[in-house]
């Protein structure tokens, strides 16, 4: 990929996330630090590409390990987020 | 790697759904839809992924997600509420674990794409390092496995020096990767170890602001390696998470009133010397307590970690309600980093079906405990010592913390005469004012409650 283009990426990214937690109310610390632990958790995607290419038994042995150990930030990260927001959701239906 | 288009434009629309999920997340109305919707995202991404053509080990991808992915969704379903910050805490040093072993494949295959390529993948590669084992000593800590904070003689200098050979080995690494496989194994097995020797002798109540900061190297480290796979789903995703978990690790260190670098290098003394505490800590019952409750017009409940650990908030729910149709005006005070992460606090209570509008920050709340008649202390303790207000000396000094000790009268209910997570003493429990209700928080709530029903 082009360096500069990257770093535009990089920038504007950082900012966005910046700008999205800049505003939060403290009772969602919680679920949004879980939440952004899922979304990195997109890196099974990198890890199944590696693992897609690899070649020698040792390259394959790695990326297994990153495809499993990948996919389990991205299952975990959800459901605990997911299980931390229900409840948000419960007490607006009784309002 | 170039991807065809219809798998490029697939991760294009994930990593636009996570933004919106995360956006979704920062407001209580839509926070639910947000997860949602970042869901989709990444099970989009990860099916397009499936489908680049001419991916070879599909059946080992396959069975490598079903027992990442299927283990971490049965023990995340099953996992306590109160337990929630260690499996926060363990999903994120895996996906560090995730991006630091996508580096070292990278290393192996010996084809990195120019320098700029290598010293990303290699940083990526450190701090996904230092942020597994690290998330897996917060893991234990948090947990009860470790116990014992380890702390090295000359700690800082041990960390700087580990810190030093990292990067070093890191540029030399980049220099010389595909020749020498034996530099890039020493060069992890250091980075793995820095993450060990950091994270050990940090406190459990520091803990939260470590595992913010680990989410936020993850982050990075995910970006940094979406760089070298020429993968801008997960530079976007990465470094999204990266800005936003820097910015909340400041957050909640701000209301800890404890600096990162602080937590990083000095961590808190067991015991500071502090001012003598004069007085004694006076005992009071189940019956007594109820009756200064029941015929108060006003109380305020302080819940911490000892009541959540206790599960104890459905009682207490029942015990306000019981109050409040007495005609007792009842609020709870959260203090930021009640629970063991800011916000914990507040969703271990929903669970128990507290209302939103009982419940209040330390700002709102403060300045109420002057007009309390009674403040009811449930399983905290660092958070209502007025020693943070006045004794320059304590650990705790300057921390900010909730008035319990203005009320009328104050009820602690408290396992034993221990100190807090910080080892310091608590002031309040020496107070006139004060009485200590000797107990778990659940059977003593239950006590209080049949006495309030017995005496109508």
């Amino acid at each position: 990929m082009d360096g500069l283009l990257a770093l535009y990426i990089f920038m504007l990214a950082a900012f966005t996330g910046y700008e999205i937690i800049a505003k939060v109310p403290v009772i969602l610390h919680t679920p949004l630090m879980s939440g952004s632990n899922f979304i990195h958790g997109v890196v099974v995607v990198g890890a199944m590409i590696v693992l897609g290419m690899a070649e020698t038994v040792l390259q394959q042995a790695i990326g297994f390990f990153a495809v499993a150990l990948g996919a389990a930030n991205a299952a975990g990260g959800y459901v605990v987020t997911e299980r931390m927001l229900a409840m948000f959701k419960k007490k607006e239906g009784g309002q | 790697m170039s991807a065809p288009f219809y798998v490029q434009g697939a991760w294009f629309v994930g990593a636009l759904l996570f933004i919106f999920g995360l956006k979704g997340m920062s407001s209580p109305a839509s926070a639910r839809k947000g997860i949602v919707i970042a869901g989709y995202g990444m099970l989009l991404a990860i099916a397009a992924t499936f489908v680049i053509p001419g991916l070879q080990n599909l059946g080992l991808m396959a069975l490598a997600l079903v027992l990442g992915g299927g283990g971490a969704w049965v023990s995340a379903k099953k996992v306590k509420m109160t337990d929630m910050p260690q499996m926060v805490a363990i999903y994120n040093g895996m996906g560090g674990g995730a991006a630091a072993a996508i580096a070292a494949v990278e290393f192996a295959k010996g084809e990195m794409h120019g320098l700029v390529a290598a010293t990303l993948a290699t940083l990526g590669a450190l701090i996904g390092a230092v942020s597994f084992t690290g998330s897996c000593v917060a893991w234990a800590k948090l947990q009860g496995v470790l116990k014992k904070a380890h702390r090295l003689p000359a700690q800082n200098a041990v960390n700087v020096l580990l810190a030093v050979i990292a990067v070093g080995l890191g540029a030399a690494v980049i220099v010389l990767a595909p020749q020498q496989p034996e530099l890039v194994i020493a060069f992890f097995v250091v980075a793995l170890v820095l993450g060990l020797i950091v994270t050990l002798p940090i406190g459990g109540a520091d803990m939260p602001v470590v595992i913010s900061l680990f989410n936020a190297f993850t982050g990075l480290a995910v970006g940094f390696e979406g760089y070298v796979l020429g993968n801008p789903a997960l530079i976007i995703a990465g470094i999204v998470v990266g800005a936003a978990g820097t910015l909340l690790t400041q957050l909640m260190a701000k209301a800890m009133n404890r600096p990162i670098s602080n937590i990083l290098f000095t961590p808190l003394a067991a015991s500071g010397p502090g001012e003598a505490i004069s007085g004694t800590m006076k005992e009071v019952g189940p019956i007594d307590a109820a009756a200064m409750m029941r015929y108060a017009s006003k109380v305020i409940i302080v819940p911490g970690y000892g009541m959540a650990v206790a599960h104890a908030q459905h009682k207490v729910w029942e015990m306000t309600s019981i109050l409040e149709e007495a005609g007792v005006e009842v609020k709870f005070a959260i203090h930021p980093v009640a629970g063991r992460m800011p916000g914990h606090m507040n969703v271990l209570l929903a669970e128990a079906g507290v209302p939103y509008d009982k419940i209040f920050d330390l700002e709102e709340i403060n300045g109420e405990f002057g007009q309390a008649d009674v403040a009811l202390i449930i399983g905290a303790n660092d958070v209502v010592n007025p020693t943070a207000r006045t004794d320059k000396t304590s650990p705790i000094y300057g921390m900010p913390i909730l008035n319990a000790d203005m009320a009328q009268n104050v009820i602690v209910i408290k396992r034993g005469k221990g100190t807090g997570y910080s080892g310091v003493e608590n002031a309040l429990f020496y107070t006139d004012n004060c009485r200590m209700l000797y107990g778990d928080a659940q059977p003593m709530a239950g006590e209080i409650i049949q006495q309030l029903k017995a005496m109508g």
